[in-house]
């Protein structure tokens, strides 16, 4: 920097405007993202333009097509170098395109793919004055049992807006992990958090829960994104720049040029720490550990079904993204005050969801705490501070989302009069009714049990040995003793499916159309391979391993 | 690169397993011969390893070693030592009674319903039972042990809970619920003891690096790995209680009884003939081959649980009203000699230990399977319902009391020699726990007499008259098993010739010898 940065801050905006460059934009290794945000602008304009009868059709051919197209990109990239040797910085500096980033927009996108399919679902739902329907409510903004909801579904109104939600929550959720510095962090999260909130409403059957939930997700949430920002700006205050590298070197104390403007407050360590653990703080709400968990039971109970699975899956790998590049790229320098932290935040949030999830009698809770318990797992691979912990991550998310979307798919199969019957105990006796589903379901179930030969089991062996290796033997003794607890309710819901007696007015299994089949297809056949023959997929997150900086 | 004999005796009836299930609900004879058939085939197979098998030759044998997961630093090998043999033959050996045994168990009652299975899934689950069985006496890579160790573990629970005796005395409902019990609490047993262990073996490749039992155990031996005292001890603690509970060794011994009394008794002879075998034999296997340092300091502890198993199971044989728990008990007892023979760290006692768990699978198949017809015949369990049974099914009435016999250890009877060898071995390092274990043996003739007393003499019950004798099926299973037990009994030599060598390799890696001055006197 020349001597006339002496006041940055001022003379940037007194110099003259021919001065400013033109950002440099590397569109190639952007694309996944450009694409899917590009789809979603597509599907607004769809909404506007299209004759209401094809909208459905055009929707769902925009976003796999998009989808598709950007995996392919992500592809394209990892098979060119970007997530190793080309690993670099793009977009000036505001998005990494690494390794651990193309792995996980591509588990992201492939979520979504699959996303997609249970959204576009219009079998399962009986026909509604002669349409089919999916998921979704007729139209979002008729108050629930009012005449103008009865109109709308009379019409047989569909709410296709949620494709173009979807692919902008996608759009951020690519973002979010590859995001280089914090104010890209947050706008990614605002980015697919609200899409996140607006689906979580729209829910065809029980209206009313699914509004409930939606408005406390958007509460709590608003809330844990209002942390991140004052996290974000007590950052800026520490280090004078919100770029991961400045913030890393500043860290480090090997920054060169110190910004005068900030002198006075930078390197202050009580605006590091308490501006980092904030952000953290932001980042652990989205991934739904103990303490930040209150809001997981209800939105997945309220948000229509397929939202939530989709949910489950990828905002957990966005966000874990997102919390590893956090703390391996800005505070590695900070890592023996975050680790005790993390510590103890993983085996509440193990221990927690795991013990919790005991007393559940819905299926969809039961899956939430379970969630929580997953996502403490998860936390354990991030404690290992090593590349081995990074690519154990990155297996466990990729696994992990697989799983839930399929277990997730299953439960929109089961329904009765109300709907999907959801209450653990109408599914009693269903390995006796539909023997396939409940034997998937039950893979699903071992799966997240951690039972050998399934998905879960090598992703909870990767994440348990990072740790340890990591010198965190603690965390893997109460991860085994939480997943021995865990394994009962999982073990529990088996017992009611094959063991008990059917119940005279249980609920029936719909037939879905191929798209479910497929998600659950899928799901069945990632658990199963990942389980039996990992090492491919092993290689592949050990090769991403690697943060650039 | 030859033929992959060891897979092929695990992938045989894995695949029948697949072939089992997806027969067709309206041909459910069909799956019963088919999984007759692979079973045998199986067999057939096992007895190709076992005349394969040089007794002499190197300590593994017909090796097999792929990559498989490097991250996790983890080999697809295969081997096996004399011990692997003998109980790799012994579980093809019993499957198939099994299965013949088990023939009617899983009928379907009502036959409205065409999706829901249960024949195809009964004979499915016991042939995917044997080939993790025989998987995990063949593995010598410690993780891939412990995959299917764990994996096992689903079957077993889907059968126990899936599948009942028919005419239950308290009614189906309660049936129901009482086999669901059992299942979930052999299942959390199990998964504790095996997440348990899960722990140990993420510390053992932190610690090694690698999982293959080979190169640990010769790391160990020549220096190259040191472990840290604590560090093996608690190694070792990880390893042994996972199996420990699936041995299972007083006081993680409450699962056996429920899950063999609710289970039919095809599915009971599994657990307690094949399935708990993979307990003890990797107590030998792999508690001290991998720590043989935690396993002499361990010893004191565990020979004396062993003991308390041995009387208490014995005792609380004595004291059942019913015929299936009486035998669970009696297994109990029996494991505790196993368990004793393996840390008494002599080759008497280890040789005797491997033979234990040969014979003990035999003579509890035999017993237990009889127990099973006789049981059908009546529709109950309890040992007051019946009476003077060897009047109307003499033949009934012999082969039970053979089975009876042979639990007992009288002499000429194969389990005499195991138990014998095992007494003597612990007798000559351990004199006191040698003398008190004998109690057991006594104990075991009064709960075997007792109960073939108050069912086959005395006067006929009335709901006993007219009971039919062994049908041609049913002597079928139980006639070769009765054989065996008697050849096994008088000449033991075959059997002998393939375990002792490798208990003499299990013994160096402890560096144990023999007591010598007792070892000349039983000269």
């Amino acid at each position: 920097m020349s001597a006339s940065a002496v006041h940055s801050l001022w003379t940037t905006a007194a110099d003259p405007i021919t001065k400013i460059d033109a950002p440099k934009i590397e569109y190639g290794q952007l694309s996944p993202t450009l694409i899917v945000i590009g789809a979603a602008i597509i599907g607004v304009l769809v909404e506007a333009f299209v004759p209401r009868k094809s909208r459905y059709y055009t929707q769902m051919f925009v976003s796999v097509v998009a989808l598709a197209a950007a995996f392919a990109a992500v592809v394209a990239l990892a098979a060119g170098g970007y997530g190793t040797t080309k690993a670099g910085i793009a977009a000036m500096g505001a998005i990494a395109v690494d390794g651990p980033a193309l792995f996980l927009q591509g588990t992201i996108l492939l979520a979504g793919v699959l996303g997609v399919f249970t959204f576009a679902e219009r079998r399962l739902d009986p026909e509604a004055h002669g349409n089919r329907v999916d998921s979704f409510a007729a139209q979002a903004a008729s108050v629930p049992g009012s005449d103008s909801e009865k109109a709308a579904v009379k019409a047989g109104f569909t709410t296709t807006e949620v494709f173009p939600l979807l692919l902008f929550a996608i759009g951020g959720m690519l973002v979010f992990p590859a995001a280089n510095d914090l104010l890209t962090l947050f706008i990614a999260l605002e980015v697919f958090s609200l899409p996140l909130y607006l689906l979580c409403a729209v829910a065809r059957r029980k209206r009313l829960m699914s509004q409930e939930a939606a408005v406390k997700y958007f509460l709590l949430g608003a809330f844990a994104s209002a942390f991140t920002l004052f996290g974000i700006a007590l950052l800026y205050g520490y280090a004078g720049s919100v770029k991961y590298a400045t913030i890393a070197q500043v860290v480090d104390g090997t920054i060169g040029d110190i910004n005068p403007a900030l002198a006075g407050t930078m390197g202050n360590d009580v605006l590091l720490l308490i501006g980092a653990a904030m952000v953290i703080m932001g980042l652990l709400f989205k991934v739904g550990a103990v303490p930040f968990h209150m809001w997981t039971p209800d939105v997945y109970q309220g948000a229509p079904t397929p939202v939530t699975g989709f949910m489950a899956a990828a905002t957990k790998v966005a966000a874990f993204g997102a919390l590893l590049r956090l703390l391996y790229v800005v505070l590695p320098g900070l890592r023996w005050d975050w680790r005790p932290v993390m510590w103890a935040v993983a085996v509440v949030t193990m221990l927690g969801g795991a013990i919790v999830a005991i007393t559940q009698t819905d299926i969809k809770r039961l899956l939430a705490y379970s969630s929580i318990a997953h996502a403490g797992f998860i936390l354990a691979g991030v404690i290992a501070a090593s590349p081995d912990g990074v690519s154990s991550v990155l297996f466990y998310l990729g696994a992990y989302s697989f799983v839930t979307i399929g277990a997730f798919a299953v439960v929109t199969l089961v329904r009765d009069a109300g709907g999907e019957a959801t209450h653990l105990s109408k599914w009693a006796g269903l390995g006796r009714r539909s023997p396939l589903v409940a034997a998937v379901f039950a893979v699903f179930l071992l799966a997240f049990a951690g039972i050998p030969l399934t998905s879960g089991f090598a992703g909870k062996f990767a994440v348990f040995k990072a740790a340890a290796e990591g010198g965190a033997g603690g965390i893997v003794v109460v991860g085994v003793i939480s997943s021995a607890i865990a394994a009962f309710f999982y073990i529990r819901v088996i017992v009611l499916m094959f063991f008990s007696e059917p119940r005279p007015e249980g609920p029936t299994v719909a037939v879905p159309s191929p798209l479910t089949m497929t998600a659950i297809g899928v799901g069945v056949a990632v658990t199963l391979v990942l389980g039996v023959a990992p090492q491919y997929f092993l290689d592949l997150a050990g090769q991403a391993g690697v943060f650039v900086r | 690169m030859s033929f992959p004999l060891l897979t092929a005796t695990a992938v045989l009836p894995a695949l029948g397993a697949i072939a089992t299930a997806a027969v067709p609900a309206a041909r459910r004879n069909a799956a019963k011969w088919l999984a007759l058939g692979v079973s045998l085939a199986t067999l057939v197979l096992a007895v190709i390893v076992l005349v394969r098998f040089d007794p002499d030759g190197d300590r593994y044998q017909l090796t097999e070693s792929h990559a498989w997961i490097a991250d996790f630093g983890v080999r697809y090998e295969l081997g096996v030592d004399g011990i692997g043999v003998a109980l790799v033959a012994l579980t093809a050996l019993l499957i198939p009674f099994i299965i013949l045994a088990g023939w009617h168990d899983a009928d379907p009652l009502e036959t409205g319903n065409t999706r829901w299975r249960p024949t195809q899934g009964f004979f499915a689950l016991i042939l995917a039972v044997e080939a993790m069985v025989i998987i995990s006496f063949e593995a010598t890579d410690v993780f891939l042990f412990y995959i299917f160790f764990e994996a096992m573990l689903i079957p077993m629970y889907f059968l126990i809970g899936g599948f009942g005796d028919r005419a239950h005395e308290h009614g189906e409902e309660t049936a129901s619920t009482q086999r669901s019990y059992a299942a979930v609490k052999f299942l959390l047993y199990n998964l504790v003891g095996g997440l348990i262990m899960l722990a140990a073996v993420i510390g053992l490749y932190v610690v090694a690096g690698n999982f293959s039992l080979q190169e640990i155990a010769e790391a160990r031996a020549n220096g190259s790995l040191e472990m840290a005292t604590s560090t093996e001890r608690w190694l070792f603690l990880g390893f042994f209680f996972a199996f420990a509970v699936k041995a299972p060794l007083w006081p993680l011994h409450t699962w056996l009884p429920n899950a063999m009394g609710e289970a039919t008794t095809p599915v009971a002879v599994l657990i307690t003939a094949v399935v708990d075998k993979v307990g003890t034999f990797a107590m030998l296997r792999f508690c001290l081959q991998l720590f043989p340092e935690a396993s002499k300091w361990a010893t004191p502890a565990i020979l004396v649980l062993a003991l308390i198993s041995i009387i208490y199971g014995a005792l609380l044989a004595v004291g059942q009203r019913d015929i299936k728990r009486l035998v669970a008990y009696a297994s109990i007892s029996h494991f505790g000699f196993i368990i004793m023979g393996i840390f008494a760290m002599t080759s008497q006692g280890q040789s005797g230990a491997t033979l234990y768990m040969v014979n003990h699978g035999i003579s509890t198949a035999a017993l237990m399977l009889v127990a099973g017809f006789l049981i059908s015949r009546r529709g109950s369990r309890l040992i007051a319902d019946y009476g003077g049974v060897q009047k109307v099914a003499p033949v009934l009435a012999g082969t039970f009391l053979i089975g009876g016999l042979a639990t007992l250890s009288l002499p000429g009877l194969a389990p005499f020699v195991s138990e014998f060898l095992v007494l003597v071995g612990t007798f000559a390092r351990y004199p006191v726990i040698g003398i008190i274990a004998t109690v057991g043996i006594v104990l075991a003739a009064l709960y075997v007499l007792v109960l073939y007393q108050r069912t086959m003499t005395g006067p006929v019950k009335a709901e006993v008259e007219g009971m039919p004798d062994l049908r041609a099926r049913e002597l079928v299973v139980v006639a070769p098993l009765i054989v065996l037990l008697i050849f096994l009994g008088v000449f033991p030599k075959p059997l002998t010739d393939i375990v002792d060598p490798a208990v003499e390799h299990t013994m160096s890696d402890v560096q144990k010898k023999d007591p010598q001055p007792e070892v000349e006197a039983a000269k």
